[in-house]
């Protein structure tokens, strides 16, 4: 199965990123866009059952695919591509 | 004092620092390989500055699951020194052998300059021969130097004394003009709870002869030095 993960700074945390970007928009006109959080969107195809699967990825993003100090991570579960 | 330094692919400034040690300060600079988790006796580790894994995920994120990172872990554990400088810093804050996180410069740019840090704490191993006050003068370069931490680990870090170099200005005042990547209060290295594992976004490995033309760098491996020495008599 497709896990997707969503990986974001934490509130509070400070994301020049986010912040150049919210910038570049309101030169753009966008005015009434505010608090543009960047973050990183990761896809990945896992074997087995959905609970293995949900426990597993949770260690991913805990060890590995977001940092915990500084970011929060949430995932969805679904069927692979073209499945 | 047989110091080892890491290579990692993507390592820059490996050569340098073994170099600094070796041929300028007339120490034993080892070349540890990531791959090989034997630390072949050293009594220091350094993880050098660069791109280790080209910066993929996170700067940092990926070095910590290299063989050799194992054995660091544990030599830290063990009471042993160890030192992370730039990338180095980056790789032991992802460990979570230090606390904070390093992020993009608040700039949003590259940033290769001339800053100078002043001592916080000159009883570490790796000020020592420091005096509390002192300015260093150090070049950076990096992108994702900016130091963070949630407010509360801010505020034990801070209280818990744990930040050894902030940048300042050449008088030792901590302005925002000389805090050239936007760090909280403008911490630029801090220490482990145990004192043994030092980070900082500085290279003090290029700042270490005269032909570079900066030399503030030398008083940090020779307080390292003089600490293992120290520690052999006591």
């Amino acid at each position: 199965m497709q896990a997707k993960v969503f990986v974001t700074p934490k509130s509070g945390v400070l994301d020049p990123a986010g912040k150049a970007t919210e910038h570049a928009l309101h030169s753009l006109g966008f005015e009434e866009v505010h608090d543009v959080r960047l973050g990183r969107y990761i896809t990945l195809e896992v074997d087995g059952d959905p609970a293995e699967v949900t426990a597993r990825v949770d260690d991913m993003c805990r060890q590995l695919l977001a940092n915990g100090v500084i970011e929060d991570y949430r995932f969805e579960l679904g069927e692979s591509p073209g499945q | 004092m047989r110091c080892g330094v890491v290579s990692f692919p993507g390592s820059l400034d490996d050569a340098d620092t073994v170099h600094a040690l070796s041929d300028v300060l007339g120490f034993d600079g080892v070349q540890l390989w990531h791959k090989d988790p034997d630390l072949h006796g050293v009594e220091c580790v350094i993880l050098p500055g660069g791109f280790s894994y080209g910066d993929y995920l996170r700067s940092g994120a990926l070095a910590r699951f290299a063989p050799v990172m194992d054995s660091v872990i544990e030599f830290a554990a063990g009471g042993g020194l160890v030192m992370g400088l730039c990338n180095g810093f980056q790789i032991l804050c992802e460990a979570g052998l230090l606390p904070g996180a390093l992020v993009r410069n608040r700039s949003m740019t590259f940033v290769c300059d001339t800053v100078h840090v002043r001592i916080e704490r000159s009883d570490t191993p790796f000020t020592n021969l420091c005096e509390t006050g002192d300015r260093l003068e150090l070049p950076i370069k990096h992108g994702e130097g900016c130091y963070v931490a949630d407010e509360e680990s801010l505020r034990r870090i801070e209280d818990s004394g744990r930040v050894v170099v902030r940048y300042s200005d050449a008088s030792g005042e901590t302005t925002e003009a000389a805090n050239l990547n936007g760090s909280l209060n403008s911490i630029a290295g801090v220490v482990n709870e145990a004192g043994n594992v030092f980070g900082m976004m500085p290279h003090a490995e290029h700042a270490c002869e005269d032909l570079l033309g900066l030399e503030d760098g030398a008083i940090i491996f020779r307080s390292i030095e003089a600490w293992l020495r120290r520690d052999l008599r006591s």
